[in-house]
């Protein structure tokens, strides 16, 4: 059989990250959550608090594992899938990811240690700071490899010599044209993506009747949270498609398929876009919105598709409907949020059961609005892999199609095992709850979840 | 001109995996020896020695692979894809051990999860080993990039590496339980080393010699004339420490074994340097032709400077904070 090494390295690649991208999602969130119930609980000294943060730490063990080992394949899949990519500008990204490990997995690495183990070994405030430095070592290496990744949309501050990038600025380098805008999207995202899933459980206690008191305090801090940001990343993400509109706007015309760039671009809710015809079937569209946005004139024009030959155009179809996916979760969570605060207000959120009901099954929408929004900026850069310097298709590395998809099975069936493992004890814990989980604190136990486990069985015996 | 910035890094990622081996190295060993014991408790009692640790130490495999990327990228380059399979079976090894690891702890039967925990830390401490005997007898390239087969790396010798890691990474551990825990773990743990001694200093002796046997660059290395005056002691003084591990075992003592199976690896590791330096990918390329360009090797060297010893710094706070003996059914805290 013939296997194409490119698009087999590429399906690698994505299945890999798509599954690691889930993980750090979550935990950059969690921890920052952790962080936040631990400084409340110093503050006031109310135990539910405490609960809360050790319930939640279970959780975020699990979860902290599966993003650690599924990050480690990705810094060794540079080099396995990718060889040419460090030859070419190792130079310029490999410091930065070089940075990432020293300032940041270490930190989390190290103090996830006091997290999960220390509770009784050290006093309240160290403990507690130990939650803080976790959040602030996941949210810095977010900053490096967002870094890494938005120099790669917008290089910046290099020179090429000899077909090799070199560093020339590295300041330049590190704030890239792009990295602002996406570091700052991508964080909201995870606190997002974070305060959703806490919105979820909440509401499931709720309607279940137990755990009142904390079901009560994971809903108004998750609405107080959610009520903001939501809105923040409205706005954050309407800044970042202009900057890319500036730099990127082949990417920007795939996301509105929009093909002729002499008139005026329409904002399709649907379409279908056909990219050997290269026009778009089924429309569905608002006139003239997608320029208002993009140019903020009705009459605004920007660039299309048909600008370029076929083979510089991403996968349109790809980039189009990740981004409406991506869009239609951003005003599901405003409008989800802000009516939260509203029943809050009048005084009926917890009474409220059919919202309840509904937000109790809206865990899982901030994970596939980051899936949809990197599929949307990797594809979207296509067929680069590297803007302007290095093709994907010329990155690969000299390892035969058959190798690559025998791993790429051997990747799907492992982490489908781990994924679905992963998904039903973390379903476990938040049925179990905060009581059982954290039955006694005074016997924090040793292995994050073995209270838990001694709690299920119970559940299971009876 | 910065002939010495590549001799730095060298150093750096060379303290990096060394690093890697000794930390990764005993809490895999502890993987390895899992089924050395029915109990359940006894079991929760050997991970409970290494639950505080074992993910920062895993992140010195990633700073090792990170410093290869920056200081050497076409070493990085040739190296994984010419050790492509063993590279993937190390990291999905290291994803169920990994995993298994907090998964055990929830699940209502644990046997699952202890069998992925074992076969994921044999399997990755044997593909390490691998990995390292795939470098060690040379890499086919042309141009600067890997020009052989995807199963090169697969010989005798390779797999021998292989077996020996799998049996080093086990002394690591049992030594290790005999520092970290008492009762009948502590007990076993006392037995099991002796024998992993005898069999590690066997595995060590054949690789060492069929490295030169197999290889006239590294035959020449080690026995043309001056540097063989200043090679003789390594032998020597390995089978010293070898000689005083045993009898710290047999008197009793605890934390002396630990350190002196980490001096054998520390011995090993010197071993392997004489042999191939400078070479990075042997044959052919050397840290000089594979290093990145000065001025990013300045940047991450001034990093590095500035951040390992607030990193060495806290992962010492660490292993200091967590101290003492882990007894049996006994939690935390
Ligand atoms: C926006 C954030 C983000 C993004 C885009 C990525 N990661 Fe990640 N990564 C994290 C945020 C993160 C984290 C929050 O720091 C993690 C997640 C869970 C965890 O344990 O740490 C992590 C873990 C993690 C680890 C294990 C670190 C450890 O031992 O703690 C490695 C080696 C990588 N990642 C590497 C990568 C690479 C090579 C990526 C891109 C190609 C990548 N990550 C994308
Ligand atoms: C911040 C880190 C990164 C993230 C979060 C990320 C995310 C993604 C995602 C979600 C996809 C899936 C796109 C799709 O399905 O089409 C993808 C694809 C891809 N990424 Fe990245 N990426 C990152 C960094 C990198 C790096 C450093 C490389 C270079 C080696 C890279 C190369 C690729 C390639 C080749 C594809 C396949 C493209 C395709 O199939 O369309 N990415 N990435
Ligand atoms: C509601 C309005 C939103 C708008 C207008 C918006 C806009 C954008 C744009 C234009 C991009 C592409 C950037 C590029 O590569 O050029 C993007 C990427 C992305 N979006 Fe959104 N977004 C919105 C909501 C969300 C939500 C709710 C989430 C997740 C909770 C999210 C997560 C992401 C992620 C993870 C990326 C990829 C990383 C990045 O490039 O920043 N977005 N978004």
């Amino acid at each position: 059989m013939d296997f194409d090494p490119v698009v087999l390295a590429r399906l690698q690649f994505a299945f890999t990250i798509v599954f690691h991208i889930i993980f750090p999602s979550f935990t950059i969130g969690l921890s920052a959550y952790l962080a936040t119930l631990g400084a409340m609980w110093l503050r006031t000294g109310n135990d539910r608090y405490q609960h809360l943060m050790h319930f939640w730490t279970r959780i975020f063990a699990v979860s902290f594992a599966m993003g650690v080992v599924s990050g480690i394949v990705l810094s060794y899949q540079f080099g396995t899938n990718w060889s040419r990519f460090s030859v070419v500008v190792g130079n310029v990204v490999g410091p930065l990811i070089g940075y990432e490990v020293l300032s940041a997995f270490f930190l989390e690495a190290t103090f996830l240690g006091v997290l999960l183990f220390g509770f009784k070994r050290v006093p309240p405030w160290l403990y507690v700071l130990s939650a803080a430095i976790v959040a602030i070592g996941t949210a810095m290496s977010a900053f490096w490899i967002l870094s890494a990744n938005s120099w790669m949309q917008t290089p910046a501050g290099h020179q090429m010599s000899g077909g090799v990038a070199h560093s020339a600025d590295w300041l330049a380098i590190v704030f890239n044209p792009s990295f602002p805008y996406r570091f700052a999207h991508m964080l909201n995202a995870a606190y997002l993506t974070t305060g959703f899933v806490v919105f979820a459980v909440g509401a499931r206690y709720l309607l279940a009747g137990r755990h009142m008191d904390e079901g009560r305090t994971m809903l108004r801090m998750a609405i107080g949270l959610t009520a903001i940001l939501a809105p923040l990343q409205l706005f954050l993400g309407d800044q970042h498609g202009l900057n890319t509109l500036h730099y990127q706007p082949i990417k920007v015309a795939a996301m509105e398929a929009h093909w002729d760039g002499s008139k005026p671009g329409d904002f399709h809710i649907f379409a279908w876009p056909d990219e050997v015809a290269g026009v778009n079937r089924f429309e569905l569209s608002i006139p003239k919105a997608a320029s208002l946005v993009l140019t903020h004139r009705m009459n605004g024009l920007f660039p299309g598709l048909s600008s370029v030959p076929a083979s510089d155009r991403p996968p349109v179809k790809v980039v189009f409907f990740a981004f409406r996916i991506m869009l239609a979760i951003g005003f599901f969570m405003i409008a989800a949020a802000l009516f939260g605060a509203f029943l809050w207000w009048r005084g009926t959120l917890f009474e409220t059961r059919w919202y309840l009901r509904i937000m109790s099954h809206c865990w899982w929408i901030g994970f596939v609005a980051v899936i949809s929004g990197w599929v949307v900026t990797e594809s979207g850069r296509q067929p680069w892999l590297v803007q302007g310097i290095l093709r994907t298709a010329d990155a690969t590395s000299p390892v035969p199609g058959a190798t690559i998809a025998g791993t790429l099975a051997l990747f799907v069936l492992a982490y489908g095992v781990v994924f679905w493992f992963g998904i039903y004890y973390i379903n476990r814990l938040i049925a179990l709850g905060p009581h059982k989980v954290t039955a006694e604190p005074g016997a924090f136990s040793p292995s994050p979840i073995a209270a838990a486990q001694d709690a299920g069985r119970e559940a299971m015996q009876r | 001109m910065e002939w010495y910035l590549p001799l730095i890094w060298a150093a750096l990622i060379g303290t990096a995996v060394f690093m890697y081996v000794l930390l990764d190295g005993f809490d895999l060993g502890i993987g390895i020896l899992f089924p050395s014991t029915r109990s359940e408790s006894e079991r929760d009692q050997m991970t409970r020695t290494i639950a505080p640790y074992w993910d920062g130490n895993e992140t010195w495999l990633i700073l090792g692979g990170a410093g290869l990327f920056v200081a050497f990228p076409r070493a990085y380059a040739v190296i994984m894809p010419a050790l492509y399979l063993p590279v993937i079976v190390m990291l999905l090894a290291l994803v169920f051990r990994g995993v298994a690891f907090e998964f055990r702890h929830v699940s209502y039967s644990k046997t699952g999860w202890n069998f992925a925990f074992n076969v994921g830390s044999t399997l990755a401490a044997f593909a390490q080993g691998v990995i390292l005997g795939g470098l060690i007898q040379g890499v086919a390239v042309r141009d600067g990039a890997f020009s052989g087969g995807s199963f090169d790396w697969a010989t005798p010798f390779a797999f021998l590496c292989g077996l020996s890691l799998v049996g080093g990474y086990a002394l690591l551990g049992a030594t290790w339980l005999v520092l970290k825990t008492e009762g009948p773990v502590a007990h076993r743990a006392r037995g099991q080393a002796k024998v992993l001694l005898l069999v590690v200093l066997a595995l060590m002796a054949a690789v060492s010699l069929w490295t030169p046997l197999s290889n006239p660059r590294i035959a020449e290395r080690w026995f043309s004339l001056p540097n063989f005056y200043f090679l003789w002691p390594v032998p020597l003084v390995t089978a010293l420490t070898a000689y005083l591990a045993w009898r710290w075992l047999e008197n009793g003592r605890e934390a002396p074994p630990f350190l002196a199976s980490m001096a054998l690896f520390l011995l090993g590791f010197i071993g392997l340097v004489i042999s191939n330096f400078p070479y990075l990918v042997p044959p052919s390329l050397t840290i000089w032709d594979t290093a990145a360009a000065p001025a990013s090797q300045i940047f991450m060297l001034l990093g590095t400077l500035l951040l390992l010893p607030i990193v060495l710094g806290y992962v010492a706070f660490i292993y200091w904070l967590f101290r003492g003996k882990v007894r049996e059914g006994e939690s935390y805290h």
